[in-house]
C-alpha cells in the first residue's frame, strides 16, 4: 500500500474516532438536568465514559500496532511466548483497581440520592400510571387530574404537520415547586410503566399493587419532558410526561387557584344534574370527547381491533340495556385494558360519550342519555 | 498437538463394504432420520440462517416504521408484535441454534469423537425446533396477532392484558428450551465421556471447554425460563395470582425469575464466541494463544458471576439501597474475567506473523467492537446513571454491540473457519471479504448512533418518536437496511462453496492447530471410529 493511501486511512480512522465527540458536543449527551442528583449522575457518567475511553485508547492501539507492525506480509516471525504470571495477574489486579476508583463515587451518589421515604418532604405527589395515561394527587389535598397526550392523531398519522414538541406534549402538565422537597409515591393501575424525566434524573417502575418513592428537589423553573420508559402496551410511546416548575411562591398561587376552580366545577356539575340535554348536544359533545378518550382503542369507526380490542359498533354493550353500557363505561372491566372511566371524567362528560357510543355508526338506539341517569345509577337506584 | 493415526485405513473392514453399511441415507429421510453429528450441525446452522433472516426482517420493519417520525406502515400494536417476535427468533432461532450447530460439527472432530454421545438425542433436539418457531411464527397470524409483551414478556401485560396468542407463544417457549437442555446435556456426556485418550482437561480445545461451561448454564437456567412461562400460562388461563398484586401475587417477582434466567442466557449466547475467538486468533496470528489457562478460569468465573448480577435489569424497580450496591458491584466485577479475555487475545496478537482472512476479519471486528459493547455494559452496570440510561436506545445499542457484533460477528468468523472443512472447497475470497466489509461499516451505522439516541432520550419500544431524534434514526434505519442486505452476500458465499471452488487441503490455514484438522476436507461422514491418540 503506498504511504499516500496509509495518510488517507489514517485520516479518514481519525475522523471515525473524532465522530462520537462532535456528537456528544451537539447535544446528543446525558443532560445535566436540574437537580443535585441529576447533576451528579451526568458527573459519573462523564468521568466512567472518559475512564472507557482512556482503557480503548490504550488496549485498541496495542492491538491496531499489532496489526500493523506484526504482519506476515511485513515478514514479521511470531515470537514464541504464550504465558506470563505476572502479566495476567497484574492485569486482573489493574481493572481491580480501576473499578474500585469508579464504585466510591458511584457509591456516594446512590446513597446521597437514596430515598426510603423517612426523609421531610414539603409535597407529596401521587403518580398513578395505567394505559395509557397518567394521573397526578396532591397529597393532602383534593387536587388531581389526568394528563394525556395532546398530539393530534392526525398529527402522528401523518395528515398534519407536526408541532415541535411532537408526542412530547400533555394536555394538563405536572405542576411543581422549585426549592422544595418533592416526594412522588409513584404505583400503577393495570400493567408496569415508568415515570421518568431525565432533567430530574427520576425513572421509577409503576407497578400495580407497590407503590415506590422517589425524591427530587428542583433548582431551577423551567419546563421539563419525560415519556414512559417501560413498554406498557399498544401506546406504550404515547405516554409523555410534562413538568411546569414554578417558583414556591407562583405554586402556592396556582394550587389555590386550582382549588378555586374545583369547587366551582362541582357546582356546576350539580346544576347540570338538573339539566336534560338534546341529543343533538350530547351527541356533538360526545363525538369530540369519544376521540379523545376512546378512539385510541375502539378505534373513530367504532369498529375496534379484532381480537385485541371489541368493536362498539353494533355491539350487544352499545345497543343493548343501556344500564349494563353505563356500568361498564364507569366501572371498565376487569382483566381488560377498559378502564373505569367513572373517576376520570364528569357525569356530563360521560352521558355525552355513552349517548355517543349508542347512536353512532348505525347504533340508532335514539337514547339521550343524562348526568341524573349516571347519577341515579351510582346512588344505586337502578329501575 | 502429535496424532498418532493413520487416517486412510479403516480397520476390519474394507472402504466400499464400509460406505455400504455406514454412508449417510439418501434424500430427504437423511435428513429426517440422521443421527451423524455432521447432518445435523449442518440442519443447525441451515436453520439459524433461515432464522436470522426471518428475525432480520423483523428487524427490517421496525427500521422502517422508525425511518421517520409519524406513523406510516404499521400500527403500534404490529409493532410491538416485531420487536417481541424479532427477539426470540434472534435469541432462540438465530444465535442459540447456530452455536449448537457449531458444536455439533465440531466438538466431536475437536476431541477425537466418532460423533456425539446420544446421537438419537441429537436427532430430537434439532428436529423439535422447526416445529416450535412454527407455532411461534403463526400465531402472528391469529386474530389479534402475536406476542407484543417485548422478549422479556414482563408481568401483568403478559399475563392479564395479552392476547390468546399467549398460549402458543408459552408453549414454543417450552418446546426451545426442551431443545436447549437436550442438546446441552449431549455436550456434556459427549465432552466428559468422548475425549480421545491423552486429551486431558487443560488439553481440550477452548471451544469445547467454553460450550461445556455455556451447556451447564444451560442446563441451570432453561427450566427456570420453563418455570416462568408456565407461571404466565396458570395465571392467564387458569385464575393463579403469582404475579397479580391483587391475587396476593407479585408482578415484580416476574422480573426476578425472568432475570434469573436470562442474565445467564446472555452469557449462553456469548461464552462459545469466546471459544471461537480463541481459536481463530492464533491461527492467524501464527502464535500459541496467551495465557490458556487463565482463559478458562475466566470463561468459569463470567459464568459463575452470571448467577448474581441479574438485578442489575431491575434498578429501577424499586430495589432497597443494599440490593443496587450489591447487584452494582457484582456486576462490576464480570468486567475483570472480560477483560482478562481481551488482554489475552491482544497478547496473542502482539508479536505475532498476522494474516487477514476473512475469518480473522470477522474475529478482530469481534475483538474491537465486543469490547466497545463491554465498555457500555460497564457503563450501564453504574446503578446511578443507569437510572438514565435504563430502558433506552443506550441499551438497545448496548446488546446489541454484544449480541451482534459479538456473538454473530464470531459466528460468521467460525462458519468462514471451517467451511473449507465441511464443504471441501474453499470459498470465494473476494466476496466473503466484500461481505465482511459491507457488515462491519454497516453495523456501526446502525448500533453506534443509537448510543446517543439514548443519552438524548429516546425510549427503547416505541414505534413513533418526537423530532429531535428523527436524523439519527433516518441514519440508524439506512444502516440497518444494509447490514441487512450485506447478509444477503453471506449466503452467496456459502451455496457458491458447497457447489465448488478449489479443494481444501485438510489444513487450509497455515497456522491453524487442532484435531480437526487433521482429518481430510470435506471431514469424512465418519471421523474418528478408532479413537485418535494424543502424544503429551
Amino acid at each position: 500500500m503506498s504511504s499516500r493511501r496509509h495518510q488517507a486511512l489514517g485520516a479518514w480512522a481519525v475522523l471515525a474516532w473524532c465522530w462520537p465527540f462532535t456528537a456528544l458536543a451537539d447535544g446528543y449527551n446525558m443532560t445535566r438536568g436540574v437537580t443535585d442528583f441529576s447533576q451528579r449522575v451526568y458527573g459519573l457518567h462523564m468521568t466512567i465514559f472518559w475512564i472507557c475511553c482512556a482503557i480503548g485508547a490504550v488496549v485498541f492501539g496495542l492491538l491496531f500496532y499489532s496489526l500493523i507492525r506484526h504482519r506476515k506480509s511485513r515478514g514479521a516471525k511470531a515470537a514464541n511466548f504464550h504465558e506470563s504470571t505476572r502479566v495476567e495477574i497484574l492485569w486482573t489486579l489493574i481493572p481491580f483497581v480501576i473499578l474500585i476508583a469508579m464504585a466510591v463515587p458511584a457509591t456516594k451518589a446512590l446513597v446521597a440520592g437514596d430515598d426510603d421515604g423517612s426523609g421531610p418532604a414539603d409535597i407529596t405527589v401521587q403518580v398513578t400510571g395505567s394505559q395509557w395515561k397518567w394521573h397526578y394527587q396532591y397529597l393532602g389535598t383534593d387536587v388531581g387530574f389526568y394528563s394525556l397526550l395532546a398530539t393530534l392523531p392526525d398529527q402522528i398519522t401523518n395528515r398534519l404537520d407536526k408541532g415541535d414538541n411532537y408526542l412530547l406534549e400533555v394536555d394538563r402538565p405536572l405542576v411543581l415547586p422549585t426549592d422544595r422537597n418533592i416526594r412522588f409515591v409513584i404505583t400503577s393501575e393495570d400493567v408496569i410503566h415508568s415515570w421518568w424525566v431525565p432533567a430530574f434524573a427520576v425513572k421509577k417502575d409503576a407497578v400495580p399493587g407497590f407503590i415506590n418513592q422517589v425524591q427530587a428537589r428542583i433548582k431551577e423553573p423551567g419546563l421539563y419532558r419525560g415519556q414512559c420508559a417501560e413498554l406498557c402496551g399498544k401506546d406504550h410511546g404515547f405516554m409523555p410526561i410534562v413538568v411546569i416548575a414554578k417558583t414556591p411562591a407562583a405554586f402556592d398561587d396556582w394550587l389555590s387557584a386550582e382549588q378555586a376552580r374545583l369547587a366551582a366545577k362541582k357546582a356546576e356539575e350539580q346544576k347540570l344534574l338538573a339539566m336534560n340535554r338534546s341529543l343533538d348536544e350530547l351527541m356533538r359533545d360526545g363525538k369530540a370527547l369519544y376521540e379523545a378518550r376512546c378512539a385510541m382503542c375502539h378505534q373513530p369507526n367504532g369498529e375496534g381491533l379484532p381480537g385485541a380490542i371489541p368493536a362498539l359498533k353494533g355491539s350487544a354493550i352499545a345497543t343493548g340495556d343501556v344500564h349494563a353500557h353505563i356500568d361498564i363505561v364507569l366501572n371498565g372491566k376487569a382483566g381488560t385494558a377498559m378502564q373505569a372511566f367513572g373517576k376520570q371524567l364528569s357525569l356530563s362528560e360521560l352521558a355525552a360519550i355513552i349517548t355517543y357510543e349508542r347512536n353512532a355508526w348505525g347504533n340508532s338506539t335514539g337514547d339521550a342519555v343524562q348526568a341524573a341517569d349516571l347519577h341515579r345509577f351510582l346512588s344505586g337506584d337502578n329501575p | 498437538m502429535q496424532v498418532s493415526r493413520d487416517m486412510d485405513a479403516p480397520k476390519g473392514l474394507d472402504a466400499a463394504q464400509h460406505e455400504v453399511h455406514h454412508g449417510p441415507a439418501s434424500g430427504l429421510m437423511r435428513w429426517v432420520t440422521t443421527t451423524n453429528h455432521k447432518d445435523i450441525g449442518s440442519l443447525y446452522l441451515w436453520f439459524s440462517f433461515l432464522m436470522f433472516l426471518t428475525g432480520g426482517s423483523m428487524a427490517m420493519v421496525i427500521r422502517a416504521e422508525l425511518f421517520q417520525p409519524g406513523l406510516q406502515l404499521v400500527e403500534p400494536q404490529f409493532f410491538n408484535q416485531m420487536t417481541t417476535v424479532h427477539g426470540l427468533v434472534m435469541v432462540f432461532g438465530a444465535v442459540m441454534p447456530a452455536f449448537v450447530g457449531l458444536a455439533n460439527w465440531m466438538i466431536p472432530m475437536m476431541i477425537g469423537a466418532p460423533d456425539m454421545a446420544l446421537p438419537r438425542m441429537n436427532n430430537w433436539s434439532f428436529w423439535i425446533l422447526p416445529f416450535a418457531f412454527a407455532i411461534l411464527l403463526s400465531s402472528l397470524f391469529m386474530e389479534g396477532g402475536g406476542p407484543a409483551f417485548g422478549w422479556t414478556f414482563y408481568a401483568p401485560l403478559s399475563t392479564t392484558y395479552s392476547g390468546n396468542s399467549t398460549a402458543l407463544f408459552v408453549f414454543s417457549i417450552h418446546i426451545m428450551g426442551i431443545s436447549s437442555i437436550m442438546g446441552a446435556i449431549n455436550v456434556i456426556v459427549t465432552i466428559f465421556n468422548l475425549r480421545a485418550p491423552g486429551m486431558t482437561w487443560m488439553k481440550l480445545p477452548l471451544f469445547v471447554w467454553t460450550w461445556l461451561i455455556t451447556a451447564f448454564l444451560l442446563i441451570a437456567v432453561m427450566p427456570v425460563l420453563a418455570g416462568a412461562v408456565t407461571m404466565v400460562l396458570t395465571d392467564k388461563y387458569f385464575g393463579t395470582d403469582f404475579f397479580n398484586a391483587v391475587g396476593g401475587g407479585d408482578p415484580v417477582m416476574f422480573q426476578h425469575i425472568f432475570w434469573f434466567f436470562g442474565h445467564p442466557e446472555v452469557y449462553i449466547m456469548i461464552l462459545p464466541s469466546f471459544g471461537i475467538i480463541s481459536a481463530i486468533l492464533p491461527t492467524f496470528a501464527r502464535k500459541r494463544l496467551f495465557g490458556y489457562a487463565s482463559m478458562v478460569y475466566a470463561t468459569a468465573s463470567i459464568a459463575g458471576l452470571s448467577f448474581v448480577v441479574w438485578a442489575h435489569h431491575m434498578f429501577t424497580t424499586g430495589m432497597p439501597l443494599f440490593g443496587e450496591l450489591f447487584f452494582m458491584y457484582c456486576t462490576m466485577l464480570i468486567a475483570v474475567p472480560t477483560g482478562v479475555k481481551v488482554f489475552n487475545w491482544v497478547a496473542t496478537l502482539w508479536r505475532g506473523s498476522i494474516s487477514f482472512e476473512v475469518p480473522m476479519l470477522f474475529a478482530l471486528a469481534f475483538v474491537v467492537l465486543f469490547t466497545i459493547g463491554g465498555f457500555s455494559g460497564l457503563m450501564l452496570a453504574i446503578t446511578p446513571a443507569d437510572f438514565q440510561y435504563h430502558d433506552t436506545y443506550f441499551v438497545v445499542a448496548h446488546f446489541h454491540y454484544v449480541l451482534v457484533t459479538g456473538a454473530i460477528f464470531s459466528i460468521m468468523a467460525a462458519a468462514y473457519y471451517w467451511l473449507p472443512k465441511w464443504t471441501g472447497h474453499m470459498f470465494d475470497e473476494g466476496l466473503a471479504k466484500l461481505h465482511f466489509w459491507c457488515s462491519l461499516v454497516s453495523v456501526n451505522v446502525l448500533f453506534f448512533p443509537m448510543h446517543f439516541l439514548g443519552l438524548a432520550g429516546m425510549p427503547r419500544r416505541i414505534p413513533d418518536y418526537a423530532l429531535q431524534f428523527a436524523d439519527l434514526n433516518k441514519i440508524v434505519s439506512i444502516g440497518g437496511f444494509a447490514f441487512g442486505l450485506s447478509q444477503l452476500i453471506f449466503l452467496w458465499v456459502v451455496i457458491k462453496c458447497i457447489k465448488g471452488g478449489t479443494p481444501a487441503p485438510a489444513k487450509p490455514w497455515e497456522g491453524a492447530e487442532g484435531l480437526e484438522w487433521e482429518v481430510p476436507s470435506p471431514a469424512p461422514y465418519h471421523t474418528f471410529e478408532t479413537p485418535p491418540e494424543i502424544k503429551p
